[in-house]
């Protein structure tokens, strides 16, 4: 019997660019996990019961709108509430150097800028869930 | 307390435990079901099934509004394909749902097929008794998105609902056996598009050929985008759950689909007790080596092997 990996893709905040998130549910897919995509536009309590009722390993942040600092966090503390404190969580999208302290600090994983590698994102899930 | 006493608690996150426990084929997962047992079986069981984006996601998010205004505590079963190449899968009919997701009374759950044939899950069966025993009393079941031939969703739901779309093919097409037959209720949707007037009477004519007993689907003209015909469509299968009620049909389609859980549950059983005895890669190589040499055949082989090895 083995585990399949499921991760929750979600875009927190009000922007409209998918592509990042979508390219890397492909990514994910590609590499033999099942990605569960709830669209644009999701508050992180949306985000939060989608993914417990989803019971997945992983979910996956996109922002670019700029309100990373303030819905990242939100998602980590209602998952937590929600029992889901063993949920790994990561972000991406346009999020500057000096925020990512703090966001790692507030429970985010790991933070993947333009440019990275999708295969690096799939070494990242598999090597933290397993 | 396992997770079954704390499912009985309306606990998402116990459900959503389980049902992956079931996905998976978890040994933890049968001594739980054991014990929800009892208090499944009682909710309706809608299914919805069509072509790829025929509308299935938009329409089971307006029928979800609707059953809950009713009082409801609906569960949702969506299932997407697996990839048959590396197994993964992009599970999207969320999308189309997510202003249910912060509804304590909806429990929505995203499936991949991982390879199972006929347009469900093989955890389907079971997912839909966690659903049961999380508190729901209605279950939509939506299918992959389905060609001609994926009717198995008509076999545990019991009523089971086809969204068509215009511009899917002639007459012909309407009258090929397969998914058309399976309908309930047969959903047109999009229908604001200019050739929805020729969909109708292909489906009609088909649904004319075919009568099946004394329940004639009737055909419900939607625009999900709009939330169009969503009450008719509702009202549609009121009638046919009042119909099979009444005559008997949906007490026997319990029953079958009890009896066809049984035998999968000792199909799974007696596959767990010789999965471990089959021949290993090594060993079938060897032995395909001697059929392509022409000194066996695969008939031979096989029960030699079933002979000695699985059933000795």
């Amino acid at each position: 019997m083995s585990r399949t990996i499921r991760v929750l893709i979600a875009k927190p905040g009000l922007d409209g660019h998918d592509r990042g998130a979508i390219v890397v549910a492909h990514a994910l897919r590609e590499a033999g996990m099942e990605v569960i995509y709830t669209g644009i536009r999701q508050t992180p309590e949306q985000i939060a019961h989608a993914a417990v009722q989803e019971d997945v390993r992983a979910v996956g942040l996109s922002c670019l709108s700029g309100a990373h600092a303030k819905l990242f966090p939100k998602v980590v503390a209602l998952l937590r509430e929600k029992g889901g404190d063993d949920i790994l969580i990561f972000g991406g999208g346009i999020i500057p150097e000096e925020d990512i302290p703090a966001l790692k600090k507030a429970g985010i994983a790991e933070i993947f800028g333009p440019g990275t590698r999708t295969s690096a994102i799939v070494e990242f899930i598999q090597k933290s869930v397993c | 307390m396992g997770l079954a006493q704390k499912i009985f608690a309306h606990d998402t996150r116990a459900a959503s435990r389980l049902l992956s426990w079931i996905e998976d084929g978890d040994s933890r997962a049968s001594g739980e079901l054991r014990e929800i047992f009892p208090r499944t079986g009682a909710a309706y069981l809608l299914g919805i099934t069509g072509a790829p984006g025929a509308g299935k996601s938009t329409l089971t998010d307006l029928l979800i509004s609707l059953y809950r205004s009713r009082g409801l505590i609906v569960g949702v079963l969506a299932v997407d394909p697996s990839s048959p190449f590396t197994g993964g899968a992009v599970l999207g009919d969320r999308v189309r749902m997510q202003r249910h997701a912060t509804d304590a009374g909806v429990f929505i759950r995203s499936m991949a097929s991982r390879s199972w044939p006929g347009g469900l899950s093989r955890a389907a069966t079971e997912a839909v008794r966690v659903l049961e025993a999380w508190g729901c009393g209605l279950v939509i079941i939506e299918t992959v998105g389905v060609g001609q031939n994926e009717v198995e969703v008509s076999r545990l739901a019991c009523t089971t609902v086809l969204v068509c779309a215009p511009g899917a093919g002639d007459r012909v097409q309407a009258i090929k056996a397969g998914v058309t037959e399976i309908a309930d209720v047969i959903a047109l949707n999009k229908a604001d598009l200019a050739d929805v007037e020729h969909a109708a009477s292909a489906l009609e004519m088909t649904l004319a050929l075919h009568p099946r007993g004394e329940w004639r689907p009737p055909l419900v003209r939607t625009i999900a985008r709009d939330g169009m015909g969503v009450e008719e469509l509702a009202g549609a299968i009121d009638a046919h759950r009042r119909f099979i009620e009444g005559n008997g049909t949906l007490a026997e389609k319990k029953r079958e689909g009890l009896k066809d859980h049984l035998k999968e549950i000792i199909r799974r059983k007696l596959h767990e007790r010789i999965s471990g005895r089959l021949p290993s890669d090594g060993e079938l190589r060897s032995r395909v080596a001697e059929i392509q040499q022409g000194l066996a055949d695969p008939y031979t082989v096989a029960e030699e092997i079933a002979a000695k090895e699985i059933m000795p």
